[in-house]
C-alpha cells in the first residue's frame, strides 16, 4: 500500500461519506456542508491526478462561491428539518435495496467497461498538466466556448436578478 | 506500482453518481435536491479529469472547467426560482410544488 | 534517530510546523498588545500598563480569562455547526500561512535541506486564495447556527462583504501575476530583484500602485477589519456573527481574525514589495550587520529601561532579557547565521509595517455604513481592478511580446 494509494482511498473514504451524510442528514444546512467535503476531498483527488490548477478552481468557485450561495439561500429561507413524505412509505422497502445497487452497477461497469483506456493503467501522482499548457490550450483551441460561457454568466446573471425580486 | 488505477477513481465517479442520482429521487427539500445535482455533476468532473490523465491530453480539464462554470450558473438560476417558489407556496418541500399535475 | 533518518523529510515538516506554529500564536497574542498600544498613543493616552511592565502581560491576562469565563451554549442552536465555525475559521486562517516563504534558498536542519516555506508548491498564489475563499463559511456558519437574530443579521452581512471583496482582491493581484508570470511565490518575488536607475528596487508597488492601493483596501474589507468593521463593531448590531459566542470559542474568532491579518500582510510584502528582498543595494555590505545592529540596539534600550524605570521584579527580568536580545544580536553576526537572517529579517519588517498600517486605519477612519461598503466594493473597487489588469495586460503585451 504505497502513498498514493493510501491517500486515494482516505480521500474517497471522505468523499464518499459526505455523499451519503448529504442524503441522510436532516437539516439542509448539513446536507450543504457535507457536500463542500465532498468537493474539498475531490479537489485532494484532483491533486492526486495531477491536475493542481483543477483542484484551485474547484475549491475557489465550487466549494468557495457556489456552496456559499446554497448555505445563504438556506439561511436566508430558514429551511428546517427535512420533513418526511406523505406519499407511500413502500417507496423506503424498495427503494433503498434498488439505490444501493444502482450505485454499485454504476460503479462497475463504469471502473471496467472502459475500452478507451486499459483500465489497470496506473497513473502516479505527479503534476502532469502545467497551467501554461493549459491555458494557452483553453485560449487557442478553445476560444469560442469561452467567450460563450462568458456570455452563459451574464445571462444568468441577469436572470437571476430578475427571478429573485420581490414583486414591487 | 507507485501509481493508482485509473479503474479507481471511475468507480469512485460511478459510485458518488449513483448517490447524487439516490439523493435526488429520495429528498423532499427544493433545496437539497439542487444540491443533488451539484454532486452528480462533480461526479462526471471527477471521471473528466480522470481520463485527461489517462490519455495525456488536456480536453478533459478543459471540460471540467466548463462544466465548472455552467454548474455556477444553474445553481445561481435555479436558486433563485427556488427563493420565488418559497415565497409563493410557503413551503420547500417538492410535494407542495404539484399544480401542474393533472 | 534511526526514525530521523528514515524519514527526513517527515520530521523536518513536523519541525517546521512545530516552529510556525509557536512563532504565530505568539505574534497573535502581542499583536493584540501591539494593537492596543499603538491606537491608545494616537488617542493620546497609554494603553495597557499595570499588567505586568508596560502592559506586556496583557495578552496572558487576556488568554487567562478567555480561559476561564463560563462558556455558554445558546439554547436551540445548531450543536455541531455551532463548534465547527470557530474551529473552521481559525485552522483555515492558519493554514494559510503554510505557503509563505519566509526567506530564499534552503536551511539544514537535522541534516535535511529544506526551504523556508512549509509548502512550496508551484500554484502558491492560487492556493493561498482557495483557502482565504472557504474562510466565509466560518463567518456564515457562526451567524446562522447561534439561533439568534442579530447573529444571524450580522453573519449574513458580515459574509456578503467577504464574497464582494474577495472578487477585487483577486483581480487586483492579476496584475501582478502578469508581471511575474508565474504563480510561485519564489518566482514572483524573483521578478522583483534588481533595481531601476541603479538605485530603486524593481518592486511590484511601484509599476502596480493601483493594484496594492486595491489589494490592501480590499485585504481590510476581507479581513472584516475598521473601516470596514461593521458586522461586528460595538456601536453596531451587539457584535455582530460572534455575539452569542463565549470564553474559548470567542477567543478562536478573535485569533482567527488576527492570524487572517497577519496572512495578508504577508501576501502583500510578498506580492508588492518584494519579499525577502532587501531596499538597499547589495554593495552596500554592511547590511548584513542591519539585524544585529537592531537587536543589540534593542536589547540596550531594554536594559536601560529595566534598570532606570521600572520597579519590583521588572527590574530583573529586563535587564536579562535585554542581554539575551545582546546576544541573539551578536549571534547574528556569526557567518553561519548572518546569511540565513537577512530574508526572514526583512520579510518581517515589511509584514510588521503593514500590519501597524492596519492598526494605523483602525484608529484613524471612520467606520463605513453597509449600503456605503457595499456601494464602495462593487461600484468602485471591482472596476478599478479590472482597469488596472487590463490595462496591465496591455503594457505586458507591448512591452514583452
Amino acid at each position: 500500500m504505497t502513498l498514493p494509494v493510501l491517500l486515494f482511498f482516505i480521500f474517497a473514504g471522505v468523499a464518499v461519506g459526505g455523499a451519503l451524510a448529504l442524503i441522510l442528514a436532516r437539516e439542509p444546512i448539513h446536507s450543504a456542508l457535507a457536500l463542500v467535503l465532498v468537493m474539498v476531498s475531490l479537489a485532494v483527488i484532483y491533486l492526486l491526478l495531477g491536475a493542481a490548477f483543477i483542484a484551485a478552481v474547484q475549491i475557489i468557485v465550487y466549494a468557495g462561491a457556489i456552496m456559499v450561495l446554497f448555505v445563504f439561500v438556506i439561511m436566508l429561507l430558514n429551511a428546517g428539518e427535512e420533513q418526511r413524505t406523505q406519499r407511500s412509505r413502500m417507496a423506503r422497502w424498495i427503494g433503498v435495496p434498488l439505490a444501493v445497487f444502482l450505485t454499485a452497477d454504476l460503479a462497475w461497469w463504469v471502473a471496467r467497461g472502459v475500452k478507451v483506456v486499459p483500465a489497470a493503467a496506473a497513473v502516479s501522482a505527479t503534476e502532469a498538466f502545467s497551467t501554461r499548457d493549459f491555458s494557452l490550450y483553453l485560449f487557442r483551441a478553445y476560444l469560442f466556448p469561452f467567450e460563450i460561457t462568458s456570455i452563459l454568466i451574464l445571462i444568468a446573471l441577469l436572470g437571476a436578478v430578475v427571478l429573485a425580486r420581490r414583486d414591487s | 506500482m507507485n501509481g493508482v488505477p485509473i479503474s479507481y477513481y471511475l468507480a469512485l465517479s460511478g459510485i458518488l453518481f449513483g448517490l447524487g442520482v439516490v439523493a435526488f429521487v429520495f429528498k423532499r427539500n427544493i433545496i437539497t435536491i439542487l444540491m443533488s445535482i451539484e454532486l452528480m455533476l462533480n461526479a462526471v468532473n471527477l471521471a473528466f479529469v480522470a481520463f485527461s490523465r489517462a490519455l495525456g491530453q488536456f480536453d478533459g480539464l478543459i471540460f471540467v472547467l466548463f462544466v465548472i462554470v455552467v454548474a455556477a450558473a444553474e445553481a445561481v438560476v435555479g436558486l433563485a426560482i427556488v427563493l420565488q417558489v418559497a415565497r409563493n407556496r410557503r413551503s420547500l418541500n417538492i410535494e407542495d410544488v404539484d399544480q401542474m399535475k393533472s | 534517530m534511526e526514525f530521523v533518518s528514515q524519514h527526513p523529510i517527515l520530521v523536518v515538516s513536523v519541525v517546521k510546523i512545530v516552529v510556525l506554529l509557536f512563532v504565530t500564536l505568539t505574534t497573535l497574542a502581542y499583536l493584540t498588545w501591539f494593537e492596543r498600544k499603538v491606537i491608545a498613543h494616537i488617542q493620546s493616552r497609554l494603553g495597557p500598563f499595570y499588567t505586568g511592565p508596560h502592559g506586556l502581560l496583557q495578552p496572558l491576562a487576556d488568554g487567562l480569562k478567555f480561559m476561564f469565563k463560563e462558556d455558554l451554549t445558546r439554547p436551540g442552536s445548531d450543536r455541531f455547526v455551532y463548534i465547527l465555525a470557530p474551529i473552521l475559521s481559525f485552522s483555515l486562517a492558519i493554514t494559510a500561512l503554510a505557503l509563505i516563504p519566509f526567506g530564499p534558498g534552503t536551511i539544514r536542519i537535522f541534516g535535511q535541506e529544506t526551504s523556508l516555506a512549509i509548502a512550496p508548491v508551484n500554484l502558491g498564489l492560487l492556493f493561498l486564495f482557495a483557502v482565504t475563499s472557504v474562510e466565509v463559511y466560518g463567518v456564515a456558519l457562526a451567524g446562522w447556527s447561534s439561533n439568534s437574530k442579530y447573529s444571524l443579521l450580522g453573519g449574513l452581512r458580515s459574509s456578503a462583504q467577504m464574497i464582494s471583496y474577495e472578487v477585487a482582491l483577486t483581480l487586483s493581484v492579476v496584475g501582478v501575476l502578469l508581471m511575474a508570470g508565474s504563480f510561485d511565490f519564489n518566482s514572483i518575488i524573483g521578478s522583483q530583484s534588481g533595481r531601476w536607475l541603479g538605485f530603486v528596487p524593481r518592486w511590484n508597488v511601484f509599476p502596480q500602485i493601483v493594484g496594492f492601493l486595491c489589494y490592501f483596501t480590499a485585504a481590510i474589507a476581507e479581513t472584516n477589519r475598521a473601516p470596514f468593521d461593521l458586522a461586528e463593531a460595538e456601536s453596531e448590531l451587539v457584535a455582530g456573527f460572534h455575539t452569542e459566542y463565549s470564553s474559548f470559542k470567542f477567543a478562536m474568532f478573535f485569533m482567527a481574525e488576527y492570524a487572517s491579518m497577519i496572512v495578508v500582510s504577508c501576501l502583500a510584502a510578498i506580492l508588492f514589495f518584494g519579499g525577502w528582498l532587501s531596499p538597499l543595494p547589495h554593495s552596500w555590505a554592511w547590511q548584513l550587520y542591519i539585524p544585529s545592529a537592531i537587536l543589540v540596539l534593542g536589547g540596550l534600550g531594554v536594559i536601560v529601561d529595566g534598570l532606570w524605570k521600572l520597579r519590583g521584579v521588572a527590574r530583573l527580568v529586563f535587564p536579562v532579557l535585554g542581554l539575551v536580545m545582546i546576544a541573539a544580536g551578536a549571534l547574528c553576526t556569526r557567518p553561519g547565521v548572518i546569511g540565513v537572517v537577512q530574508g526572514p529579517f526583512w520579510f518581517l519588517l515589511k509584514v510588521f509595517l503593514a500590519l501597524f498600517f492596519y492598526v494605523w486605519t483602525r484608529s484613524t477612519l471612520p467606520r463605513f455604513r453597509y449600503d456605503q461598503l457595499m456601494d464602495f466594493g462593487w461600484k468602485l473597487l471591482l472596476p478599478v481592478s479590472l482597469a488596472n489588469l487590463v490595462i496591465t495586460a496591455v503594457v505586458v503585451l507591448v512591452v514583452h511580446p
